[in-house]
């Protein structure tokens, strides 16, 4: 096991690419998780004196349409984006493992209903399905977790049902069901481990998609709500203010471009590095 | 005796690998007359798929012929152009292949490729190809060929495809044909029919046939003469019968004393020659098979055994061969 | 074929009624109800009453699902809160430009992305391929609204090469082109890095296959290879992807629209989200969901006749 560690680390650290999208990664995980060291000034002070200035010494990236820094803005909305995505993902991860395993080794007719409802929900468009959630709850970030969690856990449950059949099937529980194993035992000891590994390749590709959606959703003001900083209203704050300062919405623009490169860049390494067979996610 | 129609002379072919150049062929020397027919024999990892491959020009990318060459027609034909040996192919030399479940297009129907595949027969129609296609699976006995034509291959059995495979091959009466493990993909049955139909067939044909196996009883039933290789080198060749009833090689002699056919008596362990076949990226400098071998001295393993003549063209690659 | 048409149809409409079910349910999920809901602190007694009864709410729950069902069945999508006009009629008008918007889009990345992908396999092992393998995942990854508000700051506001709102003046062929360059191209962008990537491998895998082989074997030329046998089954799961994509790309649409203020399914869904206008969003996500699952089976459908192991396979 640790030769099969190291090996892998080996594999991702070969990958100019990978290592690339490690870097960008680490230093967003960093700055959502210092955002208040970092954060030169307060994102929300507003300071109307100062509005659309240009980058300068005292503000790196510019003032937006109220004269809040935007740097400031942007390393806070680090924390809203992957805050999001980290929640959603993970909830969404455990439920489907949850619902998994329950369709992969419990009864059958449990198998068929769930994988009716999966089905059903897969064949929407997802950004459909999320805009009907949104105008039932109304906009706001718990809103935005919710749909994320709704969209997301039909594709795994679906990936660790596979996984649990094919496991149900091999020798090694099969002769742990000939010895009487109780199914806790099964599933605790034997299909969780295995399918949880895999699981996690699937998240860590998922999360781009998740930052893109938590920002095209704020961009449409139907997620995070301003004040609060996150990279989509930024964008549609400098979207508003286009013509006035094209340089605020090159700038706000760029984040969202390197988190979601990067992510995907180390999600590739990842899979390519544990388990080169895993499908490229498919695009909905 | 008539000039050989196939000649495969002191052929070496590598393979680029990690580890260095893997040679999966080396020296091999061997002939085919008109209506001829040789075996070539081996375990997997002998070279006679690599060996099957040259016969059609069909090497991997990252194959190269080191010495020698196929001489067919006058020519050493992996030395003429890409274009020359893609009009080689299948008109001139045929080959049947090994599995052909995934051997046809699964997207074509049979009649599409069977009429496809004679896009080298000039003034032709279309419809004179099909017609040709449904002579030859009937003669191949297929007993409804309109009906095969209209199909995809996996709507066939497996004996079907086989025929229709044998059939393909056939279309263009070409002067070699290369079968390539025939009967590996069938059971015991089919493999039976075909090889009745492969015998059936070799009375009208007047060509040359390859026939490239591991099955030495597929050899003995079709066979003149047979080429008994190891590690990329011919080993042994002479007539079936001479090789089957007094193999001169010590691996001939365990290859055949471990054919499942000449086990008569209840054994309880079968017999297997031990050991591994030898490293290709450095072949050993002796006799490849010394390691292997329980006659092997000092002498075979750092001298290469030479080409000896045992019987009247009945060759041996052995020291121990020499009189 | 065609018992597996049918199999494959009536799924689709059972997903369709469970859809339809689960959005009729979720609107009594809610606290409150819909009719308060979508008219916010205004709603005085007498209004919601009136709403209520226009929505059909005031009767018993059975009666409810039964109309809606039977409303959607007769092409009754329902009333917009505010305009009280016919959401099918609403949807009919703006329909059009986002179809057109995403089948040029589409045409884009299919010209693009097998493009790419086929020079990935010409130069295969080469830089070029690695290159274009880099620029694929970028493609794929880039959210689209961002590159489309980048092109419309290039292209429209610097350079004024392509007008930046709207979708061209009706009747005037000329103008729509030019308004949907720039976001069908945004909303190609990632289908180009995505096809590129599957046409590549799809290739590959192909070109390598036995029957690929054989037909070498038989002295076919390299062009009838590559065209009539590995590209009609390397094609294969390019139309499976394309039809999903086609959802993916009315899903951009929602963002594209947008940025471009361009008129279409996706501009009338977000200003209906946002003023909670029910009957609009209810009606418009129905009507896309249908669409969807209409495309989907159609290309399934198509699958199975270019590839008949697909519909033997399923057929049982």
């Amino acid at each position: 096991m640790a030769s099969g560690k190291r090996n892998v680390w080996r594999a991702l650290l070969s990958e100019p690419l990978g290592v690339m999208g490690g870097i960008i990664v680490l230093a967003f995980v960093l700055m959502a998780l210092f955002a208040p060291w970092l954060a030169p000034y307060d994102p929300l002070k507003i300071d109307v004196m100062h509005k659309f200035s240009a980058p300068s010494l005292a503000h790196w990236a510019g003032t937006d349409q109220l004269g809040r820094d935007l740097l400031s803005r942007i390393i806070y909305g680090a924390r809203t984006a992957l805050g999001v995505a980290i929640t959603a993902t993970g909830i969404a991860g455990l439920a489907g493992i949850l619902l998994g395993l329950v369709a992969g080794y419990g009864p059958r007719w449990l198998d068929s209903l769930l994988i009716l409802c999966f089905d059903s929900m897969t064949s929407l468009p997802m950004i459909m399905f999320a805009l009907a959630v949104i105008t039932v709850l109304g906009p706001s970030t718990a809103t935005l977790i919710l749909v994320i969690i709704l969209v997301s856990i039909p594709g795994y449950a679906r990936f660790i049902r596979a996984q649990t059949l094919s496991l149900v099937r091999s020798d090694f529980i099969m002769a742990e069901q000939a010895m009487n194993a109780s199914n806790a035992r099964i599933i605790l000891l034997h299909l969780l481990p295995n399918v949880a590994g895999q699981l996690l390749v699937v998240l860590s590709m998922d999360i781009p998609v998740v930052i893109m959606l938590e920002a095209g959703l704020s961009y449409l003001s139907l997620g995070v709500k301003p004040p609060t900083p996150s990279w989509g209203n930024i964008v549609y704050d400098g979207y508003v203010s286009l013509r006035q300062s094209p340089g605020m919405v090159i700038i706000a623009g760029i984040p969202l471009i390197l988190a979601t490169l990067g992510f995907t860049f180390l999600g590739e390494a990842l899979r390519d590095a544990l388990d080169p067979r895993l499908q490229l996610r498919t695009l909905r | 005796m008539s000039e050989p129609l196939l000649k495969v002379d002191d052929l070496s072919i590598a393979y680029a690998s990690e580890e260095g150049a893997l040679q999966a062929l080396r020296h091999a020397t061997l002939e085919a007359r008109a209506g001829e027919a040789i075996g070539i024999v081996g375990e997997s990892g002998c070279g006679k798929s690599t060996l099957a491959s040259a016969l059609i020009t069909l090497l991997a990318r990252n194959a190269r012929v080191t010495s020698g060459g196929v001489r067919f027609g006058g020519k050493d034909i992996l030395a003429v152009s890409d274009e020359e040996q893609r009009r080689i192919r299948g008109r001139h030399i045929a080959m049947i292949f090994q599995d052909p479940m995934t051997s046809f297009n699964p997207v074509l129907t049979i009649g599409e490729q069977l009429v496809d595949f004679q896009d080298q027969r000039e003034g032709l129609s279309k419809s004179d190809k099909r017609r040709a296609a449904a002579a030859m699976l009937k003669r191949v006995g297929i007993p409804d060929p309109e009906r095969c034509l209209g199909r995809y291959v996996h709507e066939l059995s497996g004996g079907m495809r086989q025929r229709a495979a044998i059939a393909a091959a056939l279309l263009m009466a070409p002067q070699v044909l290369v079968a390539d493990e025939p009967t590996t993909a069938l059971d015991v049955t089919m493999e039976a029919q075909i090889i009745h139909l492969l015998r059936a067939l070799r009375q009208d044909y007047n060509g040359a046939i390859v026939i490239i196996t591991h099955h030495l009883g597929l050899v003995g039933e079709l066979c003149d003469r047979v080429y008994v290789m190891y590690a990329g080198e011919v080993v042994e060749e002479g007539s079936t019968d001479d090789v089957y009833h007094s193999p001169r090689h010590p691996y001939t002699q365990a290859l055949i004393a471990c054919d499942p056919a000449n086990i008569h008596d209840q054994t309880p362990v079968l017999p297997t020659i031990p050991g591994r076949l030898p490293d290709l990226v450095n072949p050993p400098q002796g006799c490849s098979f010394a390691a292997r071998c329980a006659r092997a001295t000092d002498h075979c393993r750092s001298v290469a055994p030479p080409h000896v003549e045992v019987g009247s063209r009945h060759f041996a690659r052995c020291h121990e061969a020499l009189p | 074929m065609l018992t597996y048409a049918i199999k494959r149809i009536g799924l689709a409409l059972l997903i369709i009624c469970v859809v339809m079910l689960a959005m009729y349910a979720m609107v009594f999920l809610v606290p409150g109800d819909p009719a308060s809901l979508a008219l916010g602190p205004r709603a005085t007694p007498q209004l919601k009453a009136e709403l209520m009864q226009r929505m059909g709410l005031d009767q018993p729950i059975y009666v409810q699902v039964w109309n809606f069902f039977s409303n959607v069945l007769r092409g009754d999508l329902g009333y917009d809160v505010w305009s009280k006009r016919p959401v099918a009629q609403m949807i009919a008008e703006v329909f059009p430009n986002t179809l057109f918007l995403g089948a040029v889009a589409m045409s884009i990345a299919l010209v693009a992305g097998i493009g790419l992908g086929c020079l990935a396999v010409v130069w295969q092992g080469r830089s070029i391929d690695r290159v274009l393998a880099v620029l694929s995942v970028s493609m794929i990854s880039i959210p689209s609204f961002v590159v489309g508000i980048y092109l419309l700051l290039v292209f429209a506001v610097w350079l004024g090469w392509f007008p930046a709102i709207g979708a061209g003046d009706p009747g005037d062929w000329g103008s729509q082109i030019r308004a949907v360059v720039l976001p069908a191209a945004a909303i190609a962008i990632t289908w180009v890095g995505y096809l590129a990537r599957l046409v590549r491998a799809s290739m590959l895998e192909v070109m390598s296959a036995n029957h690929v082989r054989t037909a070498r074997a038989f002295g076919l030329t390299d062009a009838k290879i590559v065209l009539r046998y590995a590209l009609r089954v390397a094609i294969v799961p390019v139309i499976a992807i394309v039809a999903v994509g086609f959802g993916s790309i009315l899903s951009s649409a929602v963002f594209v629209e947008t940025v471009f203020s361009r008129p279409g399914i996706g501009t009338l869904i977000t200003s209906a989200v946002q003023k909670r206008n029910f009957p609009v969003v209810m009606g418009s996500v129905l009507f896309m969901t249908a669409f969807y699952l209409t495309v989907v089976t159609l290309a399934d459908l198509l699958m199975a006749k270019l590839d008949p192991r697909v519909r033997d396979t399923l057929r049982g």
